[in-house]
């Protein structure tokens, strides 16, 4: 706790700062920016994209990647407006079922990987493009949800003024970033992911269970993706098959914003849920200015990308040198 | 341990080996490379199962089938690829996969403590919440040291702990060998550091091609006896005469200086020195193994950045700071590493042949395949590599013939200096004299050649004059008559 | 000693595309037998149409990425940034030619100088600032699309130069144009990897960086060009794709195929780990690919359902390639041969 202004605490010291230094600019251009209810909106609409980045983040702290959430955010928007409009599955169970699906497409990628210790980038493209086409097996066509459960979800809501209401995908996406933090700090699991991002050999030799963990990554990514997807049918009230088309390198953006290291072992969830939140910042604030299209927030994402990265280089290249002599 | 016996694929790494360490003893175990002392300490530890022979400890039979269950046994390792994960804290390290937990959840007031005591009891005191990264190597040591106590252990290896630590740092350590020691622990130390086996050691076991050739009691064995007993050779035993004037001993170096370097050195690598090598000559690189010859090698070739000192090429100052340069200036350097820095594994002969030369021509000027044929057929046929045909993988030939297709990726360049690194380390006697053959063959025709190996007779019969380093220190030179084993061992085992 | 073509036949069973080739004729084989029809050719004004006209120009921009893919993934790298590498070029040289009327050699000038531009963006941030090719090309992906779109503001743009939608649309002999350029820069790729050293460079580079540098070898520099002619690839897939569709998506052109042109350099037999590479099968893996997907159409599949065989072609190529897969499947089969002897 003495040091947080350490080198391994610089990427996400950086973070904030961009996260403040965004908000502060957008606060003083636009009237009504800085409000309560920009911020709420801020947890609201990224809610699917913070849930599947955190996710993420356990599989990049462990050193691999998981390109399929995208498709599986599809696939369970799909999933479960069928299961609700065409086969009248209520919908808690639909939710149920489809998170169950999520995490064992998840862990059946994780067994890939660790059994026959194949490429995470090829097993997850391979899931990628099989949740995908699964995904328009279960339905072409768009489809709507229409059922008294996703009308009381949508208007359910933490109060937290008499006008402002934390909505359901929010309060998720808090609930699933809280989990998170303490999974990742708090219990042996979330330790032994940082161990096998920072050195699998060593781990193995420290008696770490390297591939069970592998495993259960995966399925936690699963999970996250399948739940992400939910929260998308819960702000669109529908569900699509060609849904969250790319999400993943958005998942992946917020999670390398958020100053976790690609090579792995280094990270915080709580970097993420900043990255995120930059993500979707930026994108409130083109909104605010009008006339300004999308293309800014993907080069603005696309610049941010660069200049962490090379900073997290430099700053990683320099003890590397003390190290080798 | 008694009558230990291991075997890989046929080969015989270790040969009945009887091992016995006691309570509150520093014991060194010394070979040279090849010896059998990392097969000896992974069949104690279960990473090897043993093929005969049993483990003793206190008295009870133990055969532990993984490093899991020696630990759980009570003998601890710490490798000299110190292994912790660089990221973690040093607190989380010691602690990893046995956190002490609260209502399932880790407890890092308790995790903190009991690190904290671990520390304490080899008397050091590290920031517990520092990253292992930010940590020198020592103090990793440390920490890996105090991970492996934190199990009740029993006997504690130490493989290789000293090879990248400075002299204040050894000495740090052997501190804390030495309080363990009066903790009760039975230590096993590997190294090959002459001068630190007498420092801190009690007994000292001496291995050799897979046999034990003694125990002795560090202070009744003097240091060239125990360099002797290392290398395989009494000092009385006079066989030299024969065949190290075969080869050597005719030459007339009168050749030109084609490399001078004056107080060459990078730090934590080599401490300066000077070094010569005149055309027409062999230079021997004469020291035990971590003595600091590679990392010369590798300065004379720009594969490292020297951090002082200053070389000239036929009288002309060069920078040689890359390998491209130096190969450039006509210096070529057949590198140890065989696997990791020599061959391309799955390219072919040929390809492996004129890869040196093609990068000196350039992406361009691709060399004619007809004349690659030819240069990959006269090297195949010149230094016997015996290979299904030039476009077999190179990684398919055994490590002698892959070590000719190194050498002739070289000698197609006709270097004016070539570097060999222990050209001769693991492939089978024919082969190895094929290559001093023509290590001899290429120095009539005027080529200036720095050889490196462990084996001194080797060294002895090639080289005209020969420079012994230790401790990463030149600590002498020999030329001509001068050079013969025992005088070589007597400057690796007592110069000050 | 072998004699000569039993040496051959082995030399060509233990090579790369034995693999790609023999499931790409397993394919066509069983279209014989089933869908005769999926080889009958018909003239239209003297130009050949027919499925396997089709297969062939549904995979030709893939097949054009695929031959940058390749050499990048030798080296042990990859490229995400490709699809919006053509993006970037689709959507400028379409809004050139409406906008500035410029003529077609200078829009294959912009092409080429921005492709060239790119690939050494990346090349020198891979090689020279050592950061990893998967977050330097994903950089360059999220920054592309946003270029492309930012050019036009988003909205989809017509193609109106005739030399792009000549490169697209027409047909020389009766074959499409686009065949033809496929197999020029095929023919120029495998020139300069097999008559200059690149080949030879690359592939010493990916399967061991080290003791190439330590052979005098530029690997830096290696690396630099092969990121640029990846992206010079793209340029030219990009000027196909808009020529053949005859307009410009700025959020469409080049989406996900990156991830087409990786998976068609691993079906075609090139490891994702760098080292040996062969250009022939990624072409072959190009293919099969489309061959898979429309065979399967052919029978009755949904088309929208077309990435599910994608996916198991990735599977078993990657188990195929797995050690402990391999281990499993031979003691299977000496369970299977134990009873029966």
């Amino acid at each position: 706790m003495k040091q947080i202004f350490t080198r391994k605490n610089l990427p996400i010291l950086a973070t904030t700062f961009v996260l403040v230094l965004l908000f502060g600019t957008f606060s003083v251009l636009f009237d009504n920016f800085l409000s309560l209810r920009v911020v709420t909106d801020l947890f609201a609409s990224n809610a699917h994209v913070g849930v599947v980045a955190i996710g993420m983040t356990f599989v990049i702290l462990s050193g691999g990647i998981d390109l399929s959430v995208g498709s599986v955010v599809g696939f369970t928007t799909i999933f479960v407006a069928t299961l609700v409009g065409k086969h009248e599955v209520h919908p808690v169970l639909a939710i149920l079922l489809a998170l169950l699906v999520g995490s064992v497409f998840g862990a059946g990628m994780g067994i890939f990987i660790q059994v026959y210790q194949l490429p995470p980038f090829l097993v997850t493209l391979a899931g990628m493009f099989f949740a995908r086409g699964m995904a328009f097996v279960v339905s072409k066509q768009s489809l709507e949800i229409n059922h008294r459960f996703y009308s009381a979800v949508i208007d359910a809501g933490i109060p937290l003024t008499d006008k402002v209401i934390l909505r359901a995908p929010a309060c998720i996406f808090v609930a699933v970033f809280v989990v998170a933090l303490v999974l990742a700090h708090f219990s042996r699991f979330g330790r032994n992911v940082y161990a096998v991002g920072g050195n699998a050999a060593s781990s193995l030799l420290m008696g770490v269970p390297v591939g069970r963990t592998r495993i259960w990554i995966y399925t936690l990514s699963g999970f996250c993706a399948a739940l992400g997807g939910v929260v998308f049918t819960f702000r669109t009230q529908a569900g699509n098959a060609t849904n969250a088309f790319g999400l993943e390198l958005d998942a992946i953006a917020a999670v390398v914003i958020g100053g976790t290291l690609l090579s792995g072992g280094v990270g915080y969830v709580a970097g993420t849920l900043m990255g995120v939140l930059i993500y979707g910042t930026i994108l409130t604030g083109i909104r605010f200015y009008g006339n300004l299209d999308s293309s800014w927030q993907r080069m603005a994402i696309g610049a941010l990308l660069l200049v962490f990265i090379v900073i997290q280089r430099l700053l990683t290249r320099a003890p590397a040198r003390e190290a080798s002599h | 341990m008694r009558g230990i016996s291991k075997a890989f694929r046929g080969v015989q790494a270790l040969k009945g080996v009887d091992f016995t360490v006691r309570a509150g003893e520093i014991h060194a175990l010394m070979g040279e490379n090849g010896a059998g002392k990392s097969t000896l300490i992974k069949v104690l530890t279960g990473v090897h199962p043993r093929d005969g022979g049993e483990v003793l400890l206190a008295g009870q039979s133990v055969s532990p089938q993984a490093p899991r269950e020696a630990e759980e046994l009570g003998i601890s390792t710490v490798y000299q690829e110190i292994n912790l994960i660089p990221e973690l804290s040093v607190a989380e390290n010691i602690m990893l996969g046995r956190q002490p937990r609260r209502f399932g959840f880790i407890d890092w007031k308790e995790l903190h403590t009991r690190a904290r005591r671990a520390l304490q009891r080899l008397e050091i005191e590290i920031d517990l919440h520092r990253s292992v990264s930010s940590c020198s190597l020592a103090l990793q040591q440390m920490v890996a040291i105090a991970r492996a106590l934190d199990v009740n252990a029993k006997l504690l290896i130490l493989d290789e702990p000293t090879s990248s630590l400075d002299e204040h740092e050894v000495a740090e350590l052997f501190k804390v060998m030495r309080r363990l020691r009066e903790q009760g622990l039975g230590l096993v130390f590997v190294t090959h550091f002459m001068d630190q086996v007498y420092a801190v050691s009690d007994s000292i076991t001496v291995l050799r091609n897979g046999e034990l050739v003694g125990e002795f009691k560090t202070a009744e064995l003097p240091k060239i006896q125990l360099v002797g007993k290392m290398l395989g050779r009494e000092l009385a035993a006079v066989e030299k005469v024969g065949d190290t004037m075969a080869l050597g001993a005719d030459a007339k170096t009168t050749g030109d200086a084609f490399l001078t370097a004056k107080q060459l050195g990078r730090k934590g690598g080599v401490e300066p020195l000077d070094l010569e090598i005149r055309k027409g000559e062999v230079i021997g690189l004469a020291g035990l193994l971590g003595s600091g010859r590679t990392e010369t090698a590798r300065l004379l070739f720009g594969a490292d950045r020297k951090t002082s000192g200053s070389i000239t090429l036929d009288g002309r100052a060069t920078a040689l700071s890359s390998p491209a340069k130096a190969i450039g200036s006509g210096i070529a350097f057949c590198s140890e590493d065989r696997k990791s820095e020599g061959i391309v594994p799955s390219l072919s002969v040929r390809e492996n042949i004129i890869l040196a030369m093609q990068a000196g021509r350039g992406i361009l000027r691709l060399l004619p395949r007809r004349k690659q044929d030819e240069l990959a057929a006269h090297y195949i046929n010149a230094l016997r590599i015996k290979t299904p045909s030039p476009e077999t993988p190179i990684q398919n030939l055994s490590g002698g013939n892959q070590q000719k297709v190194l050498l002739a990726r070289w000698l197609c360049l006709q270097p004016k200096l070539i570097i060999l690194d222990e050209p001769t380390r693991g492939i089978d006697v024919g082969a190895k004299a094929e290559i001093e053959k023509l290590v001899d063959s290429l120095r009539r025709e005027g080529m200036a050649i720095l050889f490196i190996s462990s084996e001194l007779e080797e060294v002895v019969r090639a080289s005209q004059r020969v420079l012994v380093l230790r401790d990463r220190k030149k600590v002498g030179e020999l030329s001509g008559e001068q050079i013969n084993e025992d005088r070589i061992m007597e400057m690796i085992a007592t110069h000050e | 000693m072998n004699s000569a073509p039993s040496t051959i036949i082995s030399r060509f069973l233990q090579s790369r595309i034995v693999w790609p080739l023999a499931g790409l004729a397993l394919l066509l084989l069983f279209n014989f037998v089933f869908d005769r029809a999926f080889f009958e050719v018909s003239t239209r004004d003297g130009n050949f149409y027919g499925p396997m006209l089709t297969v062939m120009r549904l995979s030709v921009v893939v097949m054009l990425l695929a031959m940058g893919m390749t050499l990048v993934i030798a080296t042990g790298g990859v490229d995400l940034s490709v699809g919006s590498v053509m993006a970037i070029v689709g959507t400028l040289t379409a809004f050139l030619a409406v906008k500035h009327h410029l003529s077609f050699p200078s829009l294959l000038g912009v092409a080429i100088s921005v492709s060239l531009a790119i690939g050494v963006f990346n090349g020198v941030l891979i090689s020279c600032v050592g950061i990893q090719p998967i977050v330097v090309t994903l950089i360059m992906m999220v920054l592309g699309r946003g270029v492309a779109l930012n050019i036009t503001g988003g909205s989809p743009l017509q193609v109106v130069d005739s030399g792009v939608l000549f490169l697209g649309k027409s047909f020389i002999v009766g074959v499409p144009v686009q065949i033809f350029l496929v197999v020029l820069v095929f023919a120029i790729t495998v020139i300069l990897c097999r008559k200059t050293a690149i080949g030879l460079f690359v592939e010493a580079v990916g399967d061991n960086e080290t003791a190439s540098r330590l052979s005098g070898v530029n690997a830096r520099g290696i690396k630099v060009l092969v990121y640029i002619f990846s992206a010079v690839c793209a340029a030219l897939a990009a000027l196909v794709s808009i020529g053949d569709a005859g307009s410009v998506d700025p959020d469409g052109l080049g989406q996900m195929l990156e991830l087409d042109a990786i998976t068609a350099v691993v079906v075609g037999g090139t490891v994702l780990t760098g080292g040996r590479f062969t250009l022939l099968g990624s072409l072959i893996g190009a293919l099969l690919i489309q061959t898979l997907a429309t065979t399967l159409i052919r029978q009755g599949m949904d088309s929208a359902y077309a990435p599910v065989p994608k996916a198991l072609v990735i599977l078993v190529v990657c188990l195929l390639q797995s050690q402990k897969f391999r281990a499993q499947i031979a003691s299977l089969i000496g369970n299977f041969r134990k009873p029966t002897s």
